[in-house]
C-alpha cells in the first residue's frame, strides 16, 4: 500500500511536470511520423502473438494497464490506479472512466478479464499470469486479479505489449484458444490504444491514424505513422540517413550504428532497452562429456578474451553483461566474477579437471550458431579454445528451424545464443535455469543445467513482494550462475534507436517502441 | 491447327511438370529438420513446449507424412492453395498480391535489358574490333558479374543518398495524395533504380547473344546479296540481318522468364520489392511450407506460360520454326 501511494504520488507530480512543461513550450501536435520495421509483422494483435515487431504496432493499437518510465516505476495508463493487496494475492485496477475502443464501445474491467484469458491461452509467456486464477469484476470500472501466489513480475507483465486489452465483443466470437488464428487480428482492428488501423499490406507498411477518443486528454500528438517494412539493414540506414524514415529501432549491426551515429541530424541511442533485455552469450551444453565439468566450463570462460568481442565484433556498441539479466535491469549484479582473460588459469584448470595435452589438444568439441550475423564471434571461440588446446569444430545450420532443433534437444556441445529478458526475471530469464524446463524447444534450459538452490532461489523471488528482499536472492542467483557457467555470458545485444532531430521525446523508456509513442512528436 | 496441338501438348506436359514441383518439393521441405512451429516461437521470443505442440497440431504438422502430403495434393485439386501457417492469410491472396509488382518489375526489366541489349549487340557486331565494341562488351560483362545486391547498394548510396535523386525503397509513397498520374509517376521513381539493378544482369546476356548472331549472320550470302544489290547498310542490318538475328533472343528471353522468381529475390530484398521474391524468401526461412509452395506452383505456372508463349513468338519471328514439320 504505502509503495503504491509512493508511486501514486511520483506519478501526480509527473504529470503535473509534464502538463507544465507542455504549457511552457508545448510538443507540436499532428504530423505523418515515418517509421520503419525491420521484419514482415506476423500478426498484430499482441495479445495472443509477442516479439518485438508485433509490439511496436501491438502496442500502438491496445493500450495495457500500465507503462514504466525510463527508472522502471510504473505509471497509470488504462488503469488510473491499482492496489496490491498486503499479502500480495490480491492485484485492484481501477480503469480509467469512459475510455473506449476504437469503435466506440466503453472499455470495461470484463474486457479486462477477457483479456487475461486470451493471453493466458495463446500467448507463449505462460508465466506472466500462470498464478492469475480469476479476473473479478465488481463493477464495470474495477478488475481484481485473484492470484494463487504473489506475484511481483505481474507489474511488469502488465505493461507495453505484454498485456494488451482487446475488445471481447470482437474477438470472443471464437473458442478461447482460437483468437490467435482470429480474422480481425490483422484486418478492421478494434483497440484500446492511442493509435487505430488504417491500411496493414504485409511486406509493404502498417498505416496508423490517431485514434479522436483516446482515453488520455490530448494524446496522442501525431496524426499519423508509418511504419514501413524495409528488411535489408543497408536499404534501412540509408533511409534514415536520407530523411525518408525518421525513427526506427532494434538496429543491431555494430558497423551500421557506428556510421549512423555520425551522420548530422541523427542521433542513435541505446536508451530504452533495459525492460527487453538482449543478451548474447555462449550456451554450454552441462551434460555432456568434458563440458560437464565446470572446471572445464570455467576454463571455457577464462580463455576468451570478452574485451576483444566488445572492441572488434561488437565495435564498441555493445555493453559487458555478465549474468543472465540485463544490466539496465534494477536486478542486475556486476558483482560476479567476470572471467578476465587468463590462459594460465585455463590451462591450469583444465590439467585439474583431467584433461592433459596430447599433441597440444586436450579434446574436440562443436559450435553451433544459429544465423550468420554471429559468425564472427563462433570463429573468435574456436581461435581462443585453441589457445588452452581445445579443438572446436564450427557446425553452420541451413536456417534457423534446423539450429533450433539442435538447440531444443540439446545436439549441440557449445553454441552462440542470444535470449530476451522481456521485463521481469520471470518472465525471461528463468527460462534459462529452471531445472523442470530442461530441453524443451530452442530457449528453454538448453543447457540441462540443474541446482537445487539456483530452482529454490528462484521459487523464492518468484513470490517475494519486497524489492529489496527480491534483489538480494536474484544476486546470490546471479553470483551461482556466473560461477557455474552454465552458460558464458558475453555481452547485451546492442539494439538502438535511431531517430532524427525533428523527434521530440523519442521512445527511450524501457521498452523502447513495445510501448505506446502517444508523446513521439514532430518539430517544426 | 498445329499451334492448337502445340498448346493442347503443352498443357498436359504442364499438369504432370506440376504435379512433380508439388511433391517434389513438399518432401523436401519435410525432410529438412526443424518446422514452422519453430520460427513461429522465433518471431515470438521463445514458447513453451505445450505450445509448441499445439501450434504443430492446429497445422497438422504431427499428422505423418502421407497424411500431410494426402491432405495439400486433396485440397490442390480442389484449386485451394491452403493457408499460410506464418502469415495467417490464405496462400493464393498473398501469392497474387505480390504478382503483379514482380511481374512489373522483372518484365520492365527484362524488356529494357532485350531492348538495349540488342542495340548494344547490333552495334558492337558491326565493328566488331572497335573500340566501341570493346566498351559495350566490357560495360555488359561488369554489370553481369557485380552481385545484385553490390550493384543495388551502389546504386542506392549514389542516387539515393548522394544524390537523391530516387526514394530507397518500396514501391509507393503511401504518404503523397493525387490523382492516378501523381501515383503513376511515383511508382516511376520508386522502378528506376531497381530495374537497372536487375536489368544489368540480363543486359549482358542479350548483347553477347545479340552480336553472335549478328556476327553470323552479317557473314552469310543473303546479306552479300542484299548488299549486292545496292540496299543501303541501314537496310541491309536492320531490316535483313537483324530479323533473322532475333530468334536466339527471343529464346532466351523465354528462357530468362524462370528468372521470375529467382532473379529478382536479391533486387526485391535490397529494395524492399513487395513482390514474390521477398515473400519466397521469407517463407523459406520461416519454413511456411504452404506459402513456398504456392510460390512455386505460380512461378512453374509462369515459366510453362512463358514457354509457350516464346513458342509462338518464334513462329512469328521465323515462320520455319512451325513449318518445319
Amino acid at each position: 500500500m504505502k509503495q503504491f501511494s509512493r508511486n501514486l504520488a511520483a506519478a501526480i507530480s509527473l504529470l503535473v511536470v509534464t502538463a507544465t512543461g507542455a504549457a511552457a513550450d508545448g510538443p507540436n501536435k499532428g504530423g505523418t511520423l515515418v517509421t520503419v520495421l525491420g521484419s514482415n509483422v506476423r500478426n498484430l494483435n499482441s495479445a495472443v502473438q509477442s516479439g518485438i515487431v508485433t509490439g511496436y504496432p501491438g502496442a500502438q493499437l491496445f493500450a495495457s494497464p500500465l507503462r514504466y518510465d525510463d527508472s522502471w516505476t510504473p505509471q497509470p495508463y488504462l488503469a488510473e490506479s491499482w492496489d496490491v493487496s498486503d499479502d500480495g494475492m490480491m492485484v485492484t485496477l481501477n480503469l480509467v472512466k469512459g475510455a473506449t475502443f476504437h469503435d466506440g464501445q466503453p472499455i470495461t474491467s470484463s474486457d479486462v478479464a477477457f483479456s487475461v484469458e486470451v493471453i493466458k491461452n495463446n500467448h507463449p509467456f505462460k508465466s506472466m499470469f500462470a498464478p492469475v486464477e480469476t479476473v473479478e469484476t465488481p463493477n464495470k470500472h474495477t478488475a481484481i486479479l485473484k492470484l494463487s501466489k504473489p506475484h511481483p513480475a505481474l507489474m511488469l507483465a502488465m505493461s507495453g505489449q505484454l498485456m494488451s486489452i482487446i475488445p471481447e465483443h470482437i474477438y470472443g466470437d471464437v473458442p478461447i484458444n482460437e483468437v490467435k488464428t482470429h480474422p480481425r487480428n490483422n484486418e478492421n482492428v478494434v483497440g484500446s490504444g492511442p493509435f487505430k488501423l488504417v491500411e496493414f499490406k504485409n511486406g509493404e507498411h502498417v498505416i496508423l491514424e490517431r485514434y479522436d477518443g483516446f482515453f488520455m486528454e490530448g494524446r496522442p500528438y501525431l496524426d499519423k505513422i508509418v511504419m514501413r517494412i524495409i528488411t535489408d539493414p543497408a536499404a534501412r540506414s540509408i533511409a534514415y540517413e536520407n530523411g525518408e524514415v525518421h525513427m526506427g529501432a532494434f538496429e543491431s549491426l555494430p558497423r551500421i550504428i557506428n556510421r549512423l551515429k555520425k551522420v548530422d541530424g541523427l542521433n542513435v541511442t541505446a536508451e530504452g532497452y533495459g525492460g527487453i533485455g538482449p543478451l548474447d552469450w555462449l550456451a554450454i551444453n552441462t551434460t555432456k562429456g568434458p563440458l560437464a565439468d565446470v572446471r572445464v566450463r570455467k576454463a571455457i570462460a577464462y580463455a576468451i578474451d570478452k574485451n576483444f568481442i566488445m572492441k572488434a565484433i561488437m565495435q564498441g556498441t555493445a555493453e559487458d553483461s555478465r549474468t543472465g539479466i540485463h544490466p539496465d535491469s534494477p536486478f542486475y549484479s556486476a558483482d560476479v566474477e567476470a572471467y578476465d582473460l587468463d590462459l594460465d588459469k585455463a590451462n591450469a584448470l583444465l590439467d585439474e579437471a583431467g584433461y592433459p595435452k596430447n599433441d597440444d589438444t586436450r579434446f574436440s568439441v562443436t559450435i553451433d550458431f544459429g544465423w550468420p550475423g554471429v559468425k564472427p564471434q563462433v570463429e573468435y571461440v574456436k581461435a581462443s579454445l585453441k589457445k588452452v588446446g581445445i579443438d572446436v569444430v564450427v557446425r553452420a545450420s541451413a536456417d534457423f528451424p534446423t539450429w533450433a532443433k539442435r538447440m531444443g534437444t540439446m545436439d549441440f556441445d557449445l553454441s552462440w545464443d542470444t535470449v530476451f529478458n522481456w521485463g521481469d526475471p520471470v518472465i525471461g530469464v528463468h527460462r534459462t535455469y529452471d531445472s523442470t524446463n530442461i530441453a524443451k524447444g530452442v530457449w528453454s534450459n538448453t543447457q540441462g543445467y540443474s541446482n537445487a538452490r539456483v530452482d529454490e532461489i528462484m521459487q523464492m523471488a518468484a513470490v517475494e513482494n519486497d524489492p529489496e528482499k527480491r534483489k538480494a536472492l536474484y544476486s546470490e542467483f546471479q553470483a551461482i550462475i556466473a560461477d557455474e557457467v552454465p552458460v558464458y555470458h558475453v555481452n547485451t545485444l546492442p539494439y538502438h534507436t535511431v531517430y532524427s532531430d525533428k523527434i521530440g521525446n523519442p521512445p527511450i523508456g524501457i521498452w523502447a517502441t513495445s510501448s505506446p509513442i502517444d508523446m513521439v512528436y514532430l518539430k517544426d | 491447327m498445329k499451334t492448337l496441338g502445340l498448346i493442347f501438348n503443352r498443357v498436359i506436359y504442364a499438369a504432370i511438370l506440376l504435379a512433380a514441383v508439388l511433391v517434389l518439393n513438399f518432401t523436401l521441405m519435410h525432410l529438412a529438420p526443424g518446422d514452422v512451429a519453430d520460427t513461429i516461437s522465433q518471431s515470438m521470443g521463445g514458447a513453451d513446449e505445450e505450445l509448441l505442440i499445439e501450434i504443430r497440431k492446429d497445422y497438422g504438422l504431427d499428422q505423418p507424412y502421407y497424411v500431410q502430403l494426402g491432405t495439400y495434393i486433396g485440397k490442390v485439386l480442389r484449386f485451394d492453395l491452403g493457408h499460410s501457417f506464418f502469415f495467417n492469410e490464405p496462400v493464393a491472396d498473398l501469392v497474387l498480391e505480390r504478382v503483379p509488382a514482380t511481374l512489373l518489375l522483372v518484365i520492365t526489366a527484362q524488356f529494357l535489358a532485350m531492348i538495349f541489349g540488342v542495340i548494344m549487340g547490333v552495334y558492337s557486331a558491326r565493328k566488331p574490333n572497335g573500340i566501341t565494341s570493346y566498351f559495350v562488351t566490357f560495360f555488359a560483362l561488369f554489370g553481369y558479374s557485380a552481385p545484385v545486391f553490390w550493384t543495388g547498394i551502389l546504386l542506392l548510396i549514389g542516387f539515393s543518398l548522394q544524390i537523391p535523386l530516387f526514394p530507397v525503397a518500396g514501391m509507393r509513397d503511401v504518404t503523397i495524395s493525387g490523382g492516378f498520374w501523381v501515383h503513376a509517376i511515383d511508382i516511376i521513381r520508386h522502378m528506376v533504380l531497381p530495374v537497372i539493378t536487375l536489368a544489368s544482369i540480363f543486359l549482358a546476356l542479350y548483347s553477347r547473344l545479340a552480336r553472335a548472331t549478328m556476327i553470323e549472320t552479317l557473314s552469310t550470302d543473303y546479306v552479300r546479296t542484299a548488299r549486292a544489290k545496292g540496299l543501303s547498310e541501314t537496310q541491309v542490318v536492320y531490316k535483313h540481318a537483324l530479323r533473322n538475328s532475333l530468334s536466339p533472343v527471343v529464346t532466351l528471353a523465354g528462357l530468362q522468364f524462370s528468372a521470375v522468381v529467382s532473379g529478382a529475390v536479391l533486387v526485391e530484398a535490397v529494395f524492399s520489392w513487395p513482390g514474390l521474391g521477398t515473400l519466397a524468401f521469407q517463407s523459406i526461412i520461416a519454413r511456411d511450407t504452404p506459402t513456398i509452395l504456392g510460390i512455386l506452383f505460380f512461378s512453374a505456372l509462369v515459366v510453362i506460360v512463358g514457354n509457350l508463349l516464346t513458342d509462338l513468338a518464334l513462329r512469328f519471328v521465323d515462320p520455319r520454326v512451325g513449318a518445319s514439320k
